[in-house]
């Protein structure tokens, strides 16, 4: 505590707040000069943006392509393979630039992105609750509505900067690493980069909308704990659930409506004559679920006490 | 046995046109006459009478259509188009063919003498009835419709009957002979698109086709049981079925065998149909390929007759995607040709020319295409492209046995709905050759049958080879169609032999940037292998002749629009948004009815009546009531547990009370109220962003208030904080009293009116306390308010100006310190251990008597206290002549002490019953406190 006394005898901390302290106004007071409104989107992007998890999940997500290229230059397949699907889609992801980033996608979209968008919207409220700075933005004062507003905002926002970011990274690293050549397309026809580009464009905002619900689940789960890891965890959980039930038979034709169902339709999107039916089900369904956690979560918050 | 039974089924209902899925049973449906017709006798003399069905049309003349079944099924078959035709205005006939279901006779493979003729028999029969519209004596105006077995008959009826005015005929033969014997090499490069002209040898024997076309007509026509087995013939003709065994037996075609399938075809007479004909034939049809309806076609438009085509992706091996818009185009062909009496010369009632492309999805219905005539036929051009190849040559061999036989196109195996990718048990090693292309440069659709030329030499004189079309994308390998070429040759040994292959007639996509691949095989299982060994090899194979088409799409009929799953999705959406909106706008209003109370506006803090019971029962706080004024810094005192923290919660709106309310300058306090700007707090511990320093910590928490920055006054503040080079350090790694300090200070960003410091001095040492009291006061002296929470009372006490007593709950007392500690009237009196008691109540008995005293109080066995209006030394004075044994004399106690004190007196359950009296002598106490 030496830094307490280091200003000297003479000079007692706190004097210079008394200094420019002016009496108090009278009755009915000083105006609040508002200059934006509480918890401005800026200002929650800067409490969000130098977080450790916020670097991390970037690094990772960033990292990936390049882990991808490394991995691919250590072992040389055999050239007669035998395999299902997959197994030619990553015999493809050599052959250029389109290739490589559909490969990234088709690996990430199945849980990484998913984990990406229950961290980022499962954890920002519970981490504030867990510094307790939850309750000083509260007093702040931040309204509760305009609170979740801002956080989911910007958890949405990080979730689809990720979702743009992963093939966008894919499609240089990949050029970079073995040319830019058009996609050669496992899943259908041959498309040229004037095809391909708008169709991974819709792919990814197909992708983005099937998180929504991973993310308001995580968000909504985030308002009823404290604790980070059991908002981003219990929304994996959940999802992990769901594809399971996904799978029973028995379920069809209501499973139809499970996020998650229509998770992998915006393979749809890269056939040469693409049809939209099963992405347009999948979108709304996702839809649905997100704005009815994202309600959920707004409803739970607006009258919980805040303890943390 | 089960796949036997399957393609079995896929062979009778594949040929949708000709059988309904089902006879379905219609209320307004009219019962058909039901009666049996004599027709011709069979070859050994015996009577044959058909079993026949008219729909018959209650009044009027109405024109007559003949619908014949496919082959093995029965007039029961083709009941639901019957009651489809009846309804637009025809008589229909039925009629079960010879040799099927309950007509007599044998099957002669559409024989121009029996069943053709039984036909011309039923057309007479139309003419004699009252209700058919007759053309002239004799002459039903009268139509012929059928599938396969049926279709075939409806062309050489209106070959060999000149009465017939309109047929539609679908997945049929032109040529029975090429259809079982089928020879892909060809004479001459094709001028139509699906066009083929062999050579004169006759191509393999496609024999899991026949074979499955025998045994149908075995299981169709008779009881099980009857027969002994396929040598029994069943319900055939005998020398069809001596011919068709033995070329089983020899997978050779024997020249009666060539001769009487190629009789019993539309092929001979097909020049001489004058009735304007539809025809429907499947792209994936591995019995009756496209070819069949190009010839037929060509002959049609060789005499000038109107025709249409139409490919369809159904047949004999998976049903049709358009059936519906396909039977529909027959009806309306018959509609205009036959019913309407549409002139020969008048506009086609539908396009010439209808083909799919395949769907982007397994499953999914083709896109049509229209062109306004059949590519190389009636003027059109036959337009073709070159696609180059990379290999040209290769060998391959055949194996001895004929095994092991690739396996390519399995009849019927769409329609099981399986889809394999047969690559690797297609091109067995050693027994295949690939010839792959350049990647195609510019997209086109393929329409009808790639050609190519190359140069077979082998070691034996007979050579056989399959030829089969696949798409190479990246590393995967699919067959386009489940459609080969099958070519057989009669060579030199040795001697290089020039051959033109026309591989399967159909539609393919040819998208930008993939090759093709032709696939070589020596053997294919669905036909019979020669069990000769030869070795093949291939060379100089030109590039492919590829007839290609830009037809007009057909606006696909999307069925209803919207799906159901969709509206149900997009409902529940609405639904949810609406519920938001409702539920957004009633929060909204009741907002607004929290009137504020401007009698309380000049006063920072009033709370009345705040009760809060937790979800556990526990009553934190209990009616409490206190205000805080203008200048004044309040102590709110109480042990832990007392509910300090829950009330300033409610204060700072962060959780709800059930009762009560809370007043700052007037407004009312709910969660994030607007007037909590004016106050600055911090409660239960400091909260900050730990990867942020001191500074980045205050000036974001400034931020979120959205105010404006010039007054936050934060390097002030972080003066008060007196954190030094600190504050540039990540707040993680601040100790705790550094946080606490951090903490004081960001509750007094912005220099609030009112300040709630709860439990300010945990964490502080000594000397960092004293340096906040002199900030608290002189901060609440410039017209500010200080709230501070603590359960030291010296601190309270040295700090505050006013006090607020809690405890379990409740408000005990409250005032000013000033008042509470002023003890000018209190003297307390320390006695020797082990006094006596009884002294010491006599002494205390004689006290209370004493002039000026108001109360005198045992606090502990050596411990007396003394209120009374008399200076001290008197009221000393007082208690020694009251025999007292007084050893020390003090103006006040220990503060732990007394405030225990008190609490413990408000815990006593007599102290319960009169709160009133209770808070009197509480602050009769508290006056004895005093800081030291």
């Amino acid at each position: 505590m030496s830094e307490t006394h280091a200003e000297g005898p003479d000079v007692s901390p706190g004097d210079a707040l008394l200094d420019v302290i002016e009496p108090a106004p009278a009755a009915g007071g000083g105006e609040i000069h508002q200059v934006r409104d509480p918890l401005s989107w800026r200002s929650e992007l800067r409490r969000q943006w130098g977080r450790r998890r916020t670097i991390w999940a970037f690094g990772l997500l960033l990292a990936l392509p390049l882990v991808l290229v490394g991995s691919f230059a250590f072992g040389q397949r055999s050239s007669n393979s035998r395999g299902g699907a997959s197994t030619r889609i990553f015999d493809l992801a050599q052959s250029g630039a389109a290739n490589f980033s559909l490969v990234l996608v088709f690996l990430a979209s199945e849980l990484l992105l998913v984990l990406l968008a229950a961290l980022f919207c499962g954890d920002a409220v519970p981490s504030e609750a867990s510094w307790s700075s939850l309750r000083y933005l509260l007093i702040a004062p931040v309204q509760r509505a305009r609170l979740l507003t801002s956080k989911l905002a910007i958890g949405i926002a990080s979730t689809l900067v990720a979702t743009v970011l992963l093939p966008a990274w894919g499609l240089l690293v990949g050029g970079v690493a073995y040319g830019w050549d058009p996609l050669t397309n496992p899943l259908g026809e041959n498309l040229s980069w004037g095809q391909f580009l708008p169709r991974l464009a819709l792919a990814m905002a197909y992708i983005f909308v099937t998180l929504l619900p991973i993310a308001a689940i995580a968000f909504w789960l985030g308002t009823r704990s404290d604790a980070p890891l059991a908002a981003v965890g219990g929304a994996v959980l959940v999802s992990i659930l769901l594809n399971i039930l996904d799978q029973l038979d028995a379920l069809d034709p209501y499973r139809n409506a499970f996020p998650g169902h229509y998770s992998r339709a915006w393979q749809d999107a890269l056939a040469v004559s693409p049809d939209y039916t099963d992405m347009v089900h999948g979108a709304l369904w996702a839809l649905v679920w997100a704005v009815a956690f994202t309600m959920l979560a707004y409803r739970r918050f607006r009258r919980a006490d805040i303890l943390s | 046995m089960s796949v036997r039974a399957s393609l079995l089924a896929a062979l009778v209902l594949g040929s949708s046109l000709a059988i309904a899925p089902a006879p379905t049973a219609r209320a307004d449906a009219v019962a058909p006459e039901v009666t049996t017709v004599p027709v011709g006798a069979e070859p050994d003399g015996t009577a044959v009478r058909l079993d026949v069905s008219v729909w018959p049309q209650a009044s009027g003349k109405h024109p007559v259509v003949l619908l014949a079944h496919g082959f093995g099924g029965t007039k029961d078959s083709v009941t639901s188009q019957a009651n489809d035709l009846h309804d637009r205005g025809y008589v229909v006939i039925a009629w079960s063919a010879r040799g099927h279901g309950a007509s007599g006779g044998r099957i002669h493979l559409n024989d121009p003498a029996y069943e053709i003729a039984d036909a011309r028999t039923l057309l007479d029969l139309a003419a004699k009835r009252a209700d058919v519209e007759l053309d002239g004596p004799g002459d039903p105006r009268a139509g012929v419709m059928g599938a396969s077995y049926g279709g075939a008959l409806g062309l050489m009826l209106a070959g060999s009957d000149r009465r017939v005015d309109g047929v539609v005929s679908a997945i049929t033969w032109n040529d029975l002979a090429d259809a079982f014997f089928p020879q892909s090499a060809v004479t001459k490069p094709a001028t139509t698109a699906a066009g083929r002209s062999p050579i004169a040898v006759a191509g393999p024997f496609k024999q899991v086709w026949a074979t499955n076309f025998f045994l149908s007509a075995l299981r169709g026509g008779q009881g099980a049981g009857t027969g002994a087995g396929a040598a029994d013939c069943g319900r055939f003709d005998p020398t069809i079925c001596r011919l068709f065994v033995q070329a089983s037996e020899t997978g050779t075609a024997s020249p009666q065998l060539t001769t009487l399938l190629r009789a019993h075809s539309p092929k001979p007479t097909m020049n001489a149909v004058t009735a304007p004909t539809f025809l429907v034939q499947g792209v994936g049809d591995s019995l009756f390929g496209l070819d069949q309806a190009d010839a037929n076609a060509s002959a049609l438009a060789a005499s000038g007759t109107p025709y249409a085509v139409r490919w369809s992706d159904g047949g004999h091996d998976a049903p049709s995607t358009h059936e519906a818009e396909e039977v529909e185009a027959s009806y309306t062909w018959l509609d205009h040709y036959v019913r309407d009496k549409g002139a020969r010369g008048s506009a086609l009632p539908t396009a010439a020319f209808t083909y799919g492309t395949p769907a982007g999805r397994a499953g999914q219905p083709t896109t049509l295409h229209t062109l306004t005539a059949y590519p190389g036929l009636s003027g059109a051009a036959l337009r073709t492209r070159e696609l180059p190849l990379t290999t040209t040559s290769g060998t391959l061999l055949h194996p001895p046995g004929g095994q092991p036989a690739s396996l390519i196109a399995v009849p019927g195996l769409a329609a099981l709905g399986v889809s394999l990718s047969t690559y690797q048990i297609a091109a067995l090693p050693g027994q295949s050759t690939a010839l792959d292309t350049l990647p195609v440069a510019e997209a086109a659709t393929v329409v009808g049958s790639p050609t190519m030329r190359l140069t077979v030499t082998s070691d034996a004189p007979d050579v056989t080879l399959f030829a089969s079309v696949w798409r190479v994308t990246g590393g995967s390998v699919t067959l386009t169609n489940p459609l080969v070429a099958p070519v057989r040759l009669t060579v030199t040994p040795g001697a290089p032999t020039p051959v033109t292959i026309s591989l399967p007639a159909a539609t393919y996509d040819l998208p930008a940037g993939t090759r093709w691949r032709v696939l070589l095989t020596s053997t294919e299982s669905t036909y019979s292998n020669s069990r000769t060994p030869s070795g093949i090899r291939i060379s100089g194979a030109s590039a492919l002749t590829l007839p290609v088409a830009t037809g007009a799409a057909v606006d696909g009929a999307v069925a209803g629009g919207v799906d159901t799953e969709t509206l149900f999705a997009a409902g529940a959406l609405a639904v949810l948004l609406l519920v938001a909106l409702v539920g957004w706008y009633v929060r909204r209003r009741r907002r607004m009815h929290r009137p504020p109370r401007p009698d309380l506006a000049d006063v920072p803090l009033v709370i009345e009546g705040l009760v809060k019971t937790y979800a556990d029962g526990h009553r934190a706080v209990d009616d409490v009531s206190w205000r805080a004024e203008k200048g004044q810094v309040v102590g709110l005192l109480g042990p832990n547990g007392a509910g300090k923290t829950t009330t300033m919660r409610m204060v700072m709106g962060l959780i709800s009370s059930d009762a009560g309310s809370v007043h700052v300058l007037g407004e009312p306090v709910s969660a994030g109220s607007r007037v909590l700007a004016r106050v600055g707090a911090l409660i239960e511990g400091p909260g900050f962003l730990p990867h942020l320093t001191g500074r980045q910590n205050l000036e974001a928490y400034w931020s979120a208030t959205g105010r404006d920055p010039e007054d936050a006054h934060i390097a002030e503040a972080l003066d008060v904080a007196a954190l030094g080079g600190a504050v540039d350090r990540p707040v993680k790694s601040y100790s705790h009293g550094m946080k606490q300090r951090l903490g004081i200070a960001q509750a007094m960003l912005g220099l609030p009116e009112l300040l709630i410091l709860d439990e300010p001095t945990n964490g502080l040492d000594p000397p960092q306390i004293a340096a906040m009291r002199p900030i608290l006061r002189r901060y609440a002296e410039t017209g500010r308010t200080v709230v501070v929470s603590s359960h030291l009372l010296a601190e309270v006490e040295m700090t505050c100006t006013h006090v607020v007593v809690m405890h379990a709950g409740r408000v005990i007392t409250q005032g000013p310190v000033a008042e509470l500690v002023d003890s000018d009237d209190t003297t307390i009196l320390d006695l020797p251990e082990h006094v006596d008691h009884d002294v010491v109540s006599a002494g205390v008995h004689a006290l209370e008597a004493a002039g000026g005293v108001t109360e005198v109080r045992v606090d502990t066995p050596t411990r007396i206290v003394v209120v009374a209006d008399r200076g001290r030394a008197e009221v000393v004075a007082a208690a020694v002549s009251a025999g007292l044994p007084v050893v020390g004399v003090s103006s006040r106690r220990h503060l732990e002490e007394v405030f225990l004190g008190v609490i413990s007196s408000a815990s006593a359950p007599g102290a319960a019953g009169e709160p009133g009296d209770e808070g009197a002598s509480l602050v009769e106490r508290l006056r004895q406190v005093r800081a030291r």
